[in-house]
């Protein structure tokens, strides 16, 4: 006999049992940075093709009050040092053809809104292409420049800076057309139990979000807000390296930021965030 | 201290031959009614693997009060508090060496168990692992962890 009912008795009792980690949900609380943009980051419709979601809820509301709070206001915000950075590479020239972003896209906020359909298929690459891609795109094939790493600091800082011009807009990623396959693939992968440990990303972040597993308060793993700035780490950081540092975590052999499954990957997982807002550079523990 | 490498040597021989392989368990409904090693349980031992991040790490995901002084304790699962009066040895055994016996698709590891995995690593590296994996606990911390539960009475 296996016991299925059993589990949901038992999340009952882990419930009532308000001990040493008391079970909290994620906090109801709102959030407008610099009193001016408002962040959807809570919805109670979840995309119909999302199977295990009936709300979304966005990172933010699992971190502490002091970590909420540092993305109100720009100034407390220490993601924005990287935007700040990134500025200064915005407008330098860099490469054979001597030029910088700003000769040809003008001011940063010229690329309000491309953040929200990040990962895009490409039709003249013919292929997925996620933020970093494209800034590569431009620097080597534009600028006459070296490509940067995907987790170059350059390069998060400049995923920072063209994120927060979109900032309070909804994510609105292509599920399909050319978008499909590489869709499906993520999604499979979303399911699927890596590891020693066996877990998969849906038992952490469908099944669990708003228990703790250890210290951390697990969230839904929405990638709206990223890159985010990690306070444990004091540096910004990419997307496709929090999946590496998830897979890591399940006793797997990960995969590489940049890798065709990590594209396929973030292109399911930003789905799932159609309709918050994008949010990025936020902050989290 | 010869001695103490020589006595080593022979506990290890010993519990090498008593002890059952992780693929030769036999799980009954999900219980596992004989020792893994036929050697007793050391509790005090138990309680260290269940708080251990490296080793079982149990209190990731189950809060035990009888373990006040172990931060953080997660709620994945359900508390522990009282297991050995809902569960008996057996079951205790199979639960701990590999949940999924008992509970269909939990998300409570496997810790008895060499595979088959998906892309599994070399613990926590992210790197593949070398050569063939051990289970994440050997028999002996099986029946510690078995022997520490057996305690929880409420
Ligand atoms: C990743 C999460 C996770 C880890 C780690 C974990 N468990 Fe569990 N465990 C669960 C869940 C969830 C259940 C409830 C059964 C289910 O729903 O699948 C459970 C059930 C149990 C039960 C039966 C619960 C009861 O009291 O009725 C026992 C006993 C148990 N676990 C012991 C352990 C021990 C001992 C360890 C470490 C060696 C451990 N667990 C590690 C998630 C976990
Ligand atoms: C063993 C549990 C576990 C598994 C499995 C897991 N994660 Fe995570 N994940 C965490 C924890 C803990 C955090 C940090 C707290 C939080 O935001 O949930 C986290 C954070 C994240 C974040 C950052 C969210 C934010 O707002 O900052 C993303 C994105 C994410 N995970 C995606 C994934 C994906 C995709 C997978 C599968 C490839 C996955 N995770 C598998 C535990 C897990």
């Amino acid at each position: 006999m296996k016991i299925k009912t059993l589990a949901g008795t038992c999340a009952a009792a882990a419930l009532a049992f308000a001990g040493l980690s008391a079970w909290a949900g994620p906090v109801d609380d709102t959030l407008v940075i610099n009193e001016e943009i408002e962040i959807v980051t809570h919805t109670t419709s979840a995309p119909d093709y999302i199977d295990g979601l009936s709300e979304q809820y966005s990172g933010w509301h699992f971190r502490e009050d002091d970590t909420r709070d540092m993305q109100r206001d720009d100034f407390d915000n220490p993601g924005m040092l990287g935007v700040e950075a990134a500025m200064e590479d915005w407008n330098t020239e860099d490469g054979a053809e001597g030029k910088s972003c700003a000769s040809c896209h003008e001011a940063p906020e010229s690329m309000a809104g491309v953040r929200t359909q990040m990962p895009k298929f490409s039709e003249t690459k013919g292929t997925m292409m996620t933020l970093e891609m494209y800034i590569n795109e431009c620097r080597t094939e534009r600028m006459g420049a070296e490509a940067w790493g995907w987790d170059d600091a350059a390069m998060v800082n400049m995923t920072a800076l063209i994120s927060s011009v979109s900032r309070g807009m909804p994510v609105n990623v292509a599920v399909d057309g050319p978008a499909a396959p590489f869709w499906e693939l993520g999604k499979e992968m979303y399911y699927t139990r890596y590891g020693q440990l066996e877990l998969s990303c849906a038992n952490c972040h469908e099944q669990n979000y708003g228990n703790f597993i250890r210290a951390d308060h697990l969230s839904q793993g929405q990638v709206n807000g990223f890159p985010v700035y990690r306070l444990k780490d004091a540096k910004l950081s990419s997307i496709h390296n929090r999946f590496k540092g998830c897979i890591r975590d399940t006793r797997a052999e990960t995969f590489k930021p940049g890798s065709p499954e990590f594209i396929a990957l973030e292109t399911y997982v930003a789905s799932r965030g159609n309709g918050l807002s994008v949010e990025g550079p936020s902050v989290r523990n | 201290m010869k001695r103490h490498i020589l006595l080593g040597l022979l506990l290890s021989a010993v519990t090498a031959t008593a002890e059952t392989a992780p693929a030769a368990v036999t799980f009954e409904e999900g219980a596992v009614a004989q020792s893994l090693t036929g050697v007793a349980g050391d509790p005090a031992e138990g309680a260290k693997v269940m708080s251990n991040r490296a080793l079982g790490n149990c209190v990731a995901c189950h809060t035990v009060s009888a373990m006040p002084d172990v931060a953080f304790q997660g709620n994945v699962g359900p508390s522990l508090d009282g297991a050995a009066e809902r569960w008996e040895e057996a079951q205790l055994r199979g639960i701990v060496s590999d949940a999924k016996m008992t509970f269909d698709g939990s998300v409570m590891p496997s810790f008895y168990k060499t595979g088959p995995y998906i892309r599994p690593g070399d613990a926590f590296t992210g790197k593949a692992p070398e050569g063939e994996l051990p289970p994440m606990l050997t028999a002996q911390q099986i029946e510690d962890v078995v022997a520490y539960l057996l305690t929880l009475k409420e």
